[in-house]
Protein backbone atom coordinates (compact mmCIF):
# COMPACT_ATOMS: atom_id res chain seq x y z
CA UNK A 1 0.00 0.00 0.00
CA UNK A 2 2.64 2.55 1.13
CA UNK A 3 4.45 1.28 -2.75
CA UNK A 4 1.82 2.30 -4.40
CA UNK A 5 1.28 5.86 -2.68
CA UNK A 6 4.86 6.60 -3.00
CA UNK A 7 4.43 6.07 -6.51
CA UNK A 8 1.28 8.17 -6.83
CA UNK A 9 2.97 10.87 -5.07
CA UNK A 10 5.88 10.88 -7.16
CA UNK A 11 3.76 10.80 -10.34
CA UNK A 12 1.97 13.41 -8.73
CA UNK A 13 5.11 15.59 -8.13
CA UNK A 14 6.28 14.94 -11.76
CA UNK A 15 2.90 15.81 -12.79
CA UNK A 16 2.94 19.55 -11.31
CA UNK A 17 6.74 20.05 -11.99
CA UNK A 18 6.12 19.71 -15.68
CA UNK A 19 4.18 22.56 -15.91
CA UNK A 20 7.13 25.02 -15.31
CA UNK A 21 7.36 27.71 -18.04
CA UNK A 22 9.86 27.37 -20.98
CA UNK A 23 9.84 23.67 -20.98
CA UNK A 24 10.05 22.04 -24.26
CA UNK A 25 6.43 20.19 -24.35
CA UNK A 26 6.87 16.58 -24.60
CA UNK A 27 5.62 16.31 -27.91
CA UNK A 28 8.45 18.59 -29.25
CA UNK A 29 11.40 17.00 -27.48
CA UNK A 30 13.79 15.71 -29.81
CA UNK A 31 17.33 14.09 -29.39
CA UNK A 32 21.10 15.99 -30.52
CA UNK A 33 21.12 13.05 -32.99
CA UNK A 34 18.42 14.94 -35.02
CA UNK A 35 20.65 17.86 -35.44
CA UNK A 36 23.48 16.23 -36.82
CA UNK A 37 23.94 16.18 -40.61
CA UNK A 38 23.03 12.28 -41.97
CA UNK A 39 27.05 11.76 -42.12
CA UNK A 40 27.80 12.51 -38.71
CA UNK A 41 24.35 9.58 -37.93
CA UNK A 42 25.62 7.01 -40.14
CA UNK A 43 28.84 7.28 -38.00
CA UNK A 44 26.75 6.54 -34.67
CA UNK A 45 24.26 4.08 -36.10
CA UNK A 46 27.23 1.57 -37.59
CA UNK A 47 28.61 0.02 -34.58
CA UNK A 48 31.63 -0.74 -36.90
CA UNK A 49 32.07 2.98 -37.62
CA UNK A 50 31.21 4.06 -34.09
CA UNK A 51 34.60 5.64 -32.80
CA UNK A 52 32.61 5.19 -29.39
CA UNK A 53 32.63 1.55 -29.24
CA UNK A 54 36.41 1.32 -29.00
CA UNK A 55 36.23 2.47 -25.54
CA UNK A 56 32.91 -0.15 -25.31
CA UNK A 57 35.35 -3.07 -26.41
CA UNK A 58 37.90 -1.81 -23.73
CA UNK A 59 35.23 -1.29 -20.99
CA UNK A 60 34.15 -4.80 -22.04
CA UNK A 61 37.44 -6.13 -21.36
CA UNK A 62 38.38 -3.86 -17.95
CA UNK A 63 34.58 -5.54 -16.93
CA UNK A 64 36.63 -9.05 -16.29
CA UNK A 65 39.66 -7.73 -15.00
CA UNK A 66 40.38 -8.90 -11.42
CA UNK A 67 41.33 -6.07 -9.28
CA UNK A 68 42.26 -4.15 -6.01
CA UNK A 69 42.37 -5.92 -2.44
CA UNK A 70 39.71 -7.88 -3.23
CA UNK A 71 41.06 -9.50 -6.01
CA UNK A 72 37.71 -9.10 -7.69
CA UNK A 73 36.50 -8.47 -11.52
CA UNK A 74 32.77 -6.59 -11.87
CA UNK A 75 31.83 -9.83 -13.42
CA UNK A 76 31.79 -11.69 -11.00
CA UNK A 77 29.81 -10.06 -8.44
CA UNK A 78 27.43 -9.09 -11.87
CA UNK A 79 27.94 -11.57 -14.07
CA UNK A 80 27.03 -10.59 -17.51
CA UNK A 81 27.01 -7.50 -18.49
CA UNK A 82 24.41 -7.61 -21.49
CA UNK A 83 22.20 -9.06 -18.90
CA UNK A 84 22.89 -7.49 -15.34
CA UNK A 85 23.07 -3.67 -16.29
CA UNK A 86 20.68 -3.59 -18.97
CA UNK A 87 18.83 -0.25 -17.94
CA UNK A 88 20.65 0.99 -15.42
CA UNK A 89 22.25 4.14 -17.18
CA UNK A 90 18.50 4.69 -18.20
CA UNK A 91 17.85 5.55 -14.60
CA UNK A 92 21.03 6.97 -12.98
CA UNK A 93 21.98 9.86 -11.66
CA UNK A 94 20.20 7.23 -8.67
CA UNK A 95 19.70 7.86 -5.19
CA UNK A 96 22.30 5.92 -3.01
CA UNK A 97 21.75 5.42 0.55
CA UNK A 98 24.91 5.69 1.93
CA UNK A 99 25.71 9.09 0.99
CA UNK A 100 22.42 10.30 1.41
CA UNK A 101 22.63 11.74 -2.22
CA UNK A 102 22.31 10.98 -5.77
CA UNK A 103 25.26 9.40 -7.80
CA UNK A 104 25.60 9.67 -11.44
CA UNK A 105 27.47 6.61 -13.33
CA UNK A 106 30.84 7.11 -12.96
CA UNK A 107 30.24 7.54 -8.95
CA UNK A 108 28.20 4.02 -9.23
CA UNK A 109 31.07 2.37 -10.22
CA UNK A 110 33.55 4.13 -8.06
CA UNK A 111 31.92 3.19 -5.09
CA UNK A 112 32.17 -0.31 -6.61
CA UNK A 113 35.77 -0.03 -7.07
CA UNK A 114 36.08 1.51 -3.47
CA UNK A 115 33.97 -0.83 -1.66
CA UNK A 116 33.74 -4.08 -3.61
CA UNK A 117 36.89 -4.03 -5.26
CA UNK A 118 39.07 -2.15 -2.74
CA UNK A 119 40.86 -0.60 -5.51
CA UNK A 120 41.69 2.82 -5.74
CA UNK A 121 39.12 5.20 -7.40
CA UNK A 122 39.36 5.75 -10.95
CA UNK A 123 40.09 9.21 -12.18
CA UNK A 124 37.63 11.37 -13.90
CA UNK A 125 37.34 12.00 -17.87
CA UNK A 126 40.24 9.07 -17.25
CA UNK A 127 40.34 6.01 -20.00
CA UNK A 128 39.02 2.95 -17.96
CA UNK A 129 36.36 4.78 -16.29
CA UNK A 130 35.12 6.54 -19.63
CA UNK A 131 35.58 2.69 -21.03
CA UNK A 132 33.55 0.59 -17.86
CA UNK A 133 30.40 3.74 -18.20
CA UNK A 134 30.89 3.16 -21.86
CA UNK A 135 30.94 -0.34 -21.85
CA UNK A 136 27.47 -0.31 -18.98
CA UNK A 137 25.53 2.76 -20.99
CA UNK A 138 25.85 0.66 -24.15
CA UNK A 139 23.84 -2.09 -21.98
CA UNK A 140 20.85 0.45 -22.00
CA UNK A 141 20.77 1.41 -25.70
CA UNK A 142 17.35 1.47 -27.17
CA UNK A 143 15.69 1.91 -23.42
CA UNK A 144 13.87 5.05 -22.33
CA UNK A 145 14.73 6.95 -19.61
CA UNK A 146 13.41 6.44 -16.35
CA UNK A 147 10.78 9.40 -15.49
CA UNK A 148 9.72 8.60 -12.27
CA UNK A 149 11.25 11.07 -9.47
CA UNK A 150 12.38 9.17 -6.27
CA UNK A 151 11.03 10.98 -3.22
CA UNK A 152 13.71 10.82 -1.86
CA UNK A 153 15.46 12.86 -4.70
CA UNK A 154 12.97 15.55 -5.47
CA UNK A 155 15.34 18.30 -3.77
CA UNK A 156 18.52 17.35 -5.71
CA UNK A 157 16.03 17.29 -8.65
CA UNK A 158 14.82 21.03 -8.01
CA UNK A 159 18.58 22.34 -6.92
CA UNK A 160 19.45 21.03 -10.69
CA UNK A 161 16.10 22.86 -12.11
CA UNK A 162 17.13 25.69 -10.22
CA UNK A 163 20.80 25.23 -11.98
CA UNK A 164 19.53 25.41 -15.28
CA UNK A 165 17.18 28.22 -15.04
CA UNK A 166 19.69 30.24 -13.17
CA UNK A 167 21.71 33.09 -15.18
CA UNK A 168 25.26 32.58 -14.85
CA UNK A 169 29.06 33.50 -15.67
CA UNK A 170 30.42 37.13 -18.09
CA UNK A 171 27.59 35.96 -20.85
CA UNK A 172 24.98 35.94 -18.23
CA UNK A 173 23.44 33.23 -19.79
CA UNK A 174 21.02 30.49 -18.03
CA UNK A 175 21.18 27.04 -20.07
CA UNK A 176 17.35 27.59 -20.91
CA UNK A 177 18.34 30.26 -22.95
CA UNK A 178 19.78 28.18 -25.45
CA UNK A 179 18.19 24.88 -25.14
CA UNK A 180 14.50 25.38 -23.97
CA UNK A 181 14.08 29.07 -25.95
CA UNK A 182 16.50 28.98 -29.03
CA UNK A 183 17.29 24.93 -29.72
CA UNK A 184 17.14 24.68 -33.60
CA UNK A 185 19.02 27.62 -33.97
CA UNK A 186 22.29 28.39 -35.21
CA UNK A 187 25.10 29.34 -33.15
CA UNK A 188 28.79 29.36 -34.90
CA UNK A 189 27.48 26.86 -38.11
CA UNK A 190 26.13 24.41 -35.64
CA UNK A 191 22.64 23.37 -34.50
CA UNK A 192 21.38 24.10 -30.86
CA UNK A 193 20.22 20.85 -29.69
CA UNK A 194 17.62 21.08 -26.78
CA UNK A 195 20.57 19.29 -24.65
CA UNK A 196 19.36 16.45 -23.84
CA UNK A 197 22.15 13.63 -22.71
CA UNK A 198 20.58 10.31 -24.03
CA UNK A 199 24.04 8.88 -25.50
CA UNK A 200 26.49 9.66 -22.71
CA UNK A 201 29.76 8.75 -22.86
CA UNK A 202 29.61 10.21 -26.24
CA UNK A 203 32.59 10.50 -28.83
CA UNK A 204 32.59 14.29 -29.50
CA UNK A 205 34.22 14.98 -32.84
CA UNK A 206 35.57 18.26 -31.58
CA UNK A 207 37.12 16.34 -28.98
CA UNK A 208 38.60 13.64 -30.96
CA UNK A 209 37.71 11.16 -28.37
CA UNK A 210 35.13 9.98 -25.97
CA UNK A 211 33.80 12.06 -23.13
CA UNK A 212 31.42 12.28 -20.18
CA UNK A 213 28.42 14.77 -19.77
CA UNK A 214 30.11 16.96 -17.40
CA UNK A 215 33.19 17.38 -19.45
CA UNK A 216 30.50 18.30 -21.68
CA UNK A 217 28.72 20.60 -19.68
CA UNK A 218 32.00 22.27 -18.51
CA UNK A 219 32.23 23.20 -22.53
CA UNK A 220 28.77 25.21 -22.41
CA UNK A 221 29.82 26.68 -19.16
CA UNK A 222 33.11 27.65 -20.32
CA UNK A 223 31.43 28.78 -24.02
CA UNK A 224 29.43 31.21 -21.60
CA UNK A 225 32.39 32.44 -19.64
CA UNK A 226 31.21 30.63 -16.36
CA UNK A 227 33.39 29.07 -13.82
CA UNK A 228 32.79 25.57 -14.60
CA UNK A 229 32.15 23.44 -11.25
CA UNK A 230 34.41 20.38 -10.22
CA UNK A 231 33.88 16.93 -11.56
CA UNK A 232 31.57 14.72 -9.85
CA UNK A 233 30.25 17.61 -7.08
CA UNK A 234 26.98 18.21 -5.99
CA UNK A 235 25.81 20.92 -8.39
CA UNK A 236 26.79 18.98 -11.51
CA UNK A 237 25.04 15.87 -10.56
CA UNK A 238 21.76 18.02 -9.45
CA UNK A 239 22.10 18.82 -12.71
CA UNK A 240 22.70 15.52 -13.82
CA UNK A 241 19.33 14.47 -12.14
CA UNK A 242 17.06 17.42 -13.69
CA UNK A 243 18.92 17.13 -17.15
CA UNK A 244 17.79 13.41 -17.29
CA UNK A 245 14.40 13.86 -15.91
CA UNK A 246 13.83 16.51 -18.58
CA UNK A 247 14.95 13.81 -20.67
CA UNK A 248 12.53 10.99 -19.32
CA UNK A 249 10.94 8.73 -21.81
CA UNK A 250 13.44 9.63 -24.33
CA UNK A 251 15.68 6.64 -25.86
CA UNK A 252 19.57 6.12 -24.88
CA UNK A 253 21.56 6.15 -27.53
CA UNK A 254 25.03 5.28 -26.14
CA UNK A 255 27.49 5.44 -27.21
CA UNK A 256 26.19 8.64 -29.32
CA UNK A 257 28.66 10.84 -31.51
CA UNK A 258 28.18 14.18 -31.71
CA UNK A 259 30.06 17.24 -33.39
CA UNK B 1 72.02 41.11 -49.70
CA UNK B 2 67.91 39.86 -48.58
CA UNK B 3 66.60 41.15 -45.67
CA UNK B 4 67.12 38.19 -43.63
CA UNK B 5 71.16 37.63 -44.61
CA UNK B 6 71.35 41.86 -43.48
CA UNK B 7 69.16 41.08 -39.89
CA UNK B 8 71.57 38.48 -39.37
CA UNK B 9 74.88 40.19 -39.57
CA UNK B 10 73.42 43.58 -38.48
CA UNK B 11 72.40 41.50 -34.94
CA UNK B 12 75.43 39.75 -34.69
CA UNK B 13 77.55 43.10 -35.49
CA UNK B 14 75.51 44.47 -32.68
CA UNK B 15 76.22 41.30 -29.91
CA UNK B 16 72.33 40.56 -30.60
CA UNK B 17 70.66 37.33 -31.64
CA UNK B 18 68.60 38.03 -34.34
CA UNK B 19 64.83 36.46 -33.92
CA UNK B 20 63.05 35.89 -36.90
CA UNK B 21 59.82 34.65 -36.74
CA UNK B 22 58.88 31.96 -38.62
CA UNK B 23 55.40 31.00 -38.99
CA UNK B 24 54.99 27.53 -40.53
CA UNK B 25 54.43 27.94 -44.11
CA UNK B 26 51.33 25.84 -44.85
CA UNK B 27 49.29 24.29 -47.46
CA UNK B 28 48.25 26.98 -50.37
CA UNK B 29 47.83 25.69 -53.75
CA UNK B 30 51.14 26.19 -55.13
CA UNK B 31 52.32 23.34 -52.61
CA UNK B 32 49.14 21.23 -53.05
CA UNK B 33 50.25 21.51 -56.64
CA UNK B 34 54.16 20.17 -55.97
CA UNK B 35 52.98 17.63 -53.86
CA UNK B 36 50.83 16.28 -56.67
CA UNK B 37 53.94 17.07 -59.44
CA UNK B 38 55.58 14.25 -57.04
CA UNK B 39 53.11 11.89 -57.38
CA UNK B 40 52.81 12.53 -61.13
CA UNK B 41 56.20 13.97 -62.42
CA UNK B 42 55.42 15.22 -65.92
CA UNK B 43 52.81 13.28 -67.36
CA UNK B 44 49.54 15.15 -67.46
CA UNK B 45 46.64 14.49 -65.47
CA UNK B 46 43.27 14.80 -66.73
CA UNK B 47 40.03 15.07 -64.79
CA UNK B 48 37.49 12.55 -64.87
CA UNK B 49 37.14 8.81 -64.26
CA UNK B 50 38.30 9.65 -59.95
CA UNK B 51 35.43 10.20 -58.23
CA UNK B 52 35.67 12.31 -54.84
CA UNK B 53 32.93 12.42 -52.22
CA UNK B 54 32.84 14.69 -49.62
CA UNK B 55 29.77 16.18 -47.58
CA UNK B 56 29.33 19.86 -49.22
CA UNK B 57 29.06 21.18 -45.52
CA UNK B 58 30.64 19.40 -42.59
CA UNK B 59 29.90 20.63 -38.90
CA UNK B 60 32.69 19.66 -37.72
CA UNK B 61 36.75 19.36 -39.42
CA UNK B 62 38.08 17.07 -37.18
CA UNK B 63 36.55 13.80 -39.21
CA UNK B 64 35.00 14.69 -42.33
CA UNK B 65 33.71 11.46 -44.21
CA UNK B 66 35.83 10.93 -46.98
CA UNK B 67 35.39 8.37 -50.23
CA UNK B 68 37.21 7.85 -53.00
CA UNK B 69 36.94 5.48 -56.34
CA UNK B 70 37.52 4.21 -59.40
CA UNK B 71 35.00 2.08 -61.89
CA UNK B 72 37.90 -0.29 -62.94
CA UNK B 73 37.71 -3.67 -63.90
CA UNK B 74 40.65 -4.16 -62.02
CA UNK B 75 42.41 -6.92 -63.57
CA UNK B 76 45.92 -7.59 -64.26
CA UNK B 77 46.23 -5.86 -67.33
CA UNK B 78 43.41 -3.03 -66.34
CA UNK B 79 43.43 -1.79 -62.36
CA UNK B 80 43.81 0.96 -60.63
CA UNK B 81 47.54 1.07 -58.67
CA UNK B 82 47.23 3.87 -56.38
CA UNK B 83 44.34 6.54 -55.29
CA UNK B 84 46.21 9.78 -53.51
CA UNK B 85 44.11 12.63 -51.76
CA UNK B 86 45.47 16.22 -51.05
CA UNK B 87 44.17 19.22 -49.56
CA UNK B 88 44.80 23.21 -50.51
CA UNK B 89 44.61 24.48 -46.87
CA UNK B 90 45.81 21.83 -44.03
CA UNK B 91 49.02 22.50 -43.15
CA UNK B 92 50.50 20.03 -45.05
CA UNK B 93 49.40 18.76 -48.67
CA UNK B 94 49.06 15.28 -47.96
CA UNK B 95 46.24 13.61 -46.64
CA UNK B 96 46.62 9.73 -48.31
CA UNK B 97 48.05 7.49 -50.40
CA UNK B 98 45.90 4.14 -51.08
CA UNK B 99 47.84 1.54 -53.03
CA UNK B 100 45.71 -1.10 -55.07
CA UNK B 101 46.07 -4.88 -56.70
CA UNK B 102 43.83 -6.72 -58.95
CA UNK B 103 43.16 -8.81 -55.43
CA UNK B 104 41.70 -5.34 -54.33
CA UNK B 105 38.47 -6.48 -56.33
CA UNK B 106 36.91 -2.60 -56.24
CA UNK B 107 39.17 0.48 -56.31
CA UNK B 108 36.97 1.63 -53.45
CA UNK B 109 38.17 3.45 -50.15
CA UNK B 110 36.47 5.31 -47.38
CA UNK B 111 38.15 7.17 -44.41
CA UNK B 112 37.70 10.32 -42.27
CA UNK B 113 39.96 13.01 -42.71
CA UNK B 114 41.00 16.14 -41.07
CA UNK B 115 40.39 19.51 -42.86
CA UNK B 116 41.74 22.82 -41.16
CA UNK B 117 38.98 25.37 -42.47
CA UNK B 118 36.34 25.47 -46.18
CA UNK B 119 38.85 24.21 -48.61
CA UNK B 120 39.14 21.99 -52.35
CA UNK B 121 40.30 18.45 -51.97
CA UNK B 122 42.37 17.12 -54.77
CA UNK B 123 42.04 12.96 -55.65
CA UNK B 124 44.66 11.24 -58.56
CA UNK B 125 44.01 8.33 -59.67
CA UNK B 126 47.14 6.56 -60.88
CA UNK B 127 46.03 3.38 -63.10
CA UNK B 128 48.17 0.45 -64.27
CA UNK B 129 48.59 2.06 -67.78
CA UNK B 130 50.22 5.15 -66.41
CA UNK B 131 48.05 7.52 -66.53
CA UNK B 132 46.77 9.68 -64.12
CA UNK B 133 43.43 11.19 -63.75
CA UNK B 134 41.74 13.55 -61.33
CA UNK B 135 38.63 14.84 -59.47
CA UNK B 136 38.20 17.54 -56.59
CA UNK B 137 35.53 18.75 -54.22
CA UNK B 138 35.19 21.59 -51.91
CA UNK B 139 33.80 21.15 -48.19
CA UNK B 140 32.80 24.26 -46.15
CA UNK B 141 33.73 23.43 -43.05
CA UNK B 142 32.22 24.73 -40.00
CA UNK B 143 33.59 25.24 -36.36
CA UNK B 144 32.06 23.61 -32.95
CA UNK B 145 30.50 25.99 -30.55
CA UNK B 146 30.86 26.16 -26.95
CA UNK B 147 34.63 24.75 -26.91
CA UNK B 148 36.78 23.09 -24.26
CA UNK B 149 39.35 25.93 -23.53
CA UNK B 150 41.91 24.52 -21.00
CA UNK B 151 40.53 21.34 -19.38
CA UNK C 1 46.45 0.27 -25.11
CA UNK C 2 45.61 -0.29 -28.60
CA UNK C 3 42.09 -1.21 -29.90
CA UNK C 4 41.24 -2.27 -33.02
CA UNK C 5 37.41 -2.82 -34.53
CA UNK C 6 37.33 -5.14 -37.79
CA UNK C 7 34.61 -6.29 -39.88
CA UNK C 8 34.86 -9.39 -42.05
CA UNK C 9 32.48 -11.39 -43.13
CA UNK C 10 33.25 -14.77 -41.86
CA UNK C 11 32.57 -16.46 -45.09
CA UNK C 12 32.06 -15.46 -48.86
CA UNK C 13 31.65 -17.55 -52.17
CA UNK C 14 35.12 -17.14 -54.37
CA UNK C 15 35.27 -14.34 -56.65
CA UNK C 16 33.02 -12.39 -54.37
CA UNK C 17 34.21 -9.24 -53.50
CA UNK C 18 34.25 -8.20 -49.93
CA UNK C 19 34.05 -5.52 -47.94
CA UNK C 20 36.04 -5.08 -45.21
CA UNK C 21 35.83 -1.91 -42.02
CA UNK C 22 38.91 -1.54 -39.56
CA UNK C 23 38.44 0.96 -36.68
CA UNK C 24 41.42 1.63 -34.60
CA UNK C 25 41.99 3.69 -31.52
CA UNK C 26 45.11 5.85 -31.95
CA UNK C 27 44.78 9.98 -31.29
CA UNK C 28 46.74 10.56 -34.73
CA UNK C 29 48.86 13.68 -33.02
CA UNK C 30 49.29 16.30 -36.11
CA UNK C 31 52.18 17.32 -34.57
CA UNK C 32 51.11 20.94 -35.57
CA UNK C 33 49.30 21.56 -32.43
CA UNK C 34 51.32 23.36 -29.07
CA UNK C 35 51.15 23.17 -25.52
CA UNK C 36 49.26 26.17 -23.40
CA UNK C 37 52.76 27.30 -23.41
CA UNK C 38 53.42 27.21 -26.84
CA UNK C 39 55.28 23.93 -26.64
CA UNK C 40 54.97 21.95 -29.67
CA UNK C 41 53.81 18.52 -29.19
CA UNK C 42 55.23 16.01 -31.50
CA UNK C 43 53.61 14.80 -34.19
CA UNK C 44 52.85 10.77 -32.83
CA UNK C 45 50.95 9.09 -35.73
CA UNK C 46 49.91 5.76 -37.75
CA UNK C 47 51.75 5.78 -40.86
CA UNK C 48 50.96 2.96 -42.80
CA UNK C 49 48.45 0.27 -42.87
CA UNK C 50 48.53 -2.88 -44.90
CA UNK C 51 45.82 -5.87 -45.67
CA UNK C 52 47.37 -9.12 -46.47
CA UNK C 53 45.31 -12.07 -47.12
CA UNK C 54 47.14 -15.58 -46.55
CA UNK C 55 50.58 -13.66 -46.80
CA UNK C 56 49.82 -11.51 -50.03
CA UNK C 57 49.30 -7.93 -50.00
CA UNK C 58 45.96 -6.81 -51.40
CA UNK C 59 45.55 -3.26 -50.37
CA UNK C 60 48.25 -0.60 -48.41
CA UNK C 61 47.40 2.84 -47.27
CA UNK C 62 50.36 5.31 -46.44
CA UNK C 63 48.55 8.04 -44.24
CA UNK C 64 49.61 11.42 -43.47
CA UNK C 65 48.22 13.44 -40.26
CA UNK C 66 45.05 14.73 -42.28
CA UNK C 67 43.78 11.37 -41.31
CA UNK C 68 41.51 11.75 -38.43
CA UNK C 69 41.92 10.73 -34.97
CA UNK C 70 41.13 6.78 -34.65
CA UNK C 71 41.56 6.04 -37.90
CA UNK C 72 38.39 4.77 -39.91
CA UNK C 73 39.18 2.75 -43.48
CA UNK C 74 37.03 0.79 -45.61
CA UNK C 75 38.26 -0.88 -48.24
CA UNK C 76 37.95 -4.59 -50.66
CA UNK C 77 39.41 -6.98 -51.42
CA UNK C 78 38.45 -10.92 -53.86
CA UNK C 79 37.67 -13.57 -51.96
CA UNK C 80 39.80 -15.85 -53.31
CA UNK C 81 40.51 -18.80 -50.97
CA UNK C 82 39.42 -19.71 -47.17
CA UNK C 83 42.46 -18.55 -44.88
CA UNK C 84 43.06 -15.58 -43.15
CA UNK C 85 43.13 -11.86 -43.04
CA UNK C 86 46.25 -10.12 -41.21
CA UNK C 87 46.05 -6.07 -40.48
CA UNK C 88 48.99 -4.38 -39.27
CA UNK C 89 49.20 -1.10 -38.88
CA UNK C 90 52.90 0.53 -38.53
CA UNK C 91 53.28 4.55 -37.35
CA UNK C 92 56.01 7.02 -35.15
CA UNK C 93 57.04 5.69 -31.26
CA UNK C 94 57.50 2.24 -32.87
CA UNK C 95 53.36 2.00 -32.76
CA UNK C 96 52.76 -1.12 -34.37
CA UNK C 97 49.58 -3.37 -34.42
CA UNK C 98 48.55 -6.88 -36.01
CA UNK C 99 45.33 -7.87 -35.87
CA UNK C 100 43.70 -11.29 -37.74
CA UNK C 101 40.42 -12.47 -39.01
CA UNK C 102 39.72 -16.18 -40.83
CA UNK C 103 37.62 -16.14 -43.39
CA UNK C 104 35.86 -19.25 -45.08
CA UNK C 105 35.66 -18.71 -49.05
CA UNK C 106 33.11 -21.69 -50.45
Amino acid sequence: MRLVWAALVGIVVAVAASAMAGEIPLGERRSGYDFMSRETRAMQDDDTANPGMLWVLEGESLWGRKVGAAGRACADCHGDARGSMKGVAARHPAFDAGTGRPVNLEQRINLCRVDRQQAPRLAWEGRDLLALTAYVARQSRGMPINGVVDQRMQAFLDAGRATFYRRQGQLNLACSQCHDDHWGRRLAGNVIPQGHPTGYPLYRLEWQGLGSLQRRLRNCMVGTRAEPYEYGGPDFVDLEVFLMWRARGMTIDSPAVRP
Amino acid sequence: MDRRAFLRTAGAGLGLVSIVAVRPAGATPERMRDAIRKVVGSSAVTPGRVKLELPPLSENGHAVPLTVSVESPMTEADHVRALHVFTEINPLPDVAAFRFTPRSGRARVSTRVRLANTQTVVAIGELSDGSFWSDRATVVVTLAACLEGPL
Amino acid sequence: MARALINVPAQAKRGEIIEIKTLISHVMETGHRRTETGAPIARDIIRQFVCTYNGAEVFRAELHPAIAANPFLVFSTVATESGTLTFTWTGDNAFSVTESAAITVS
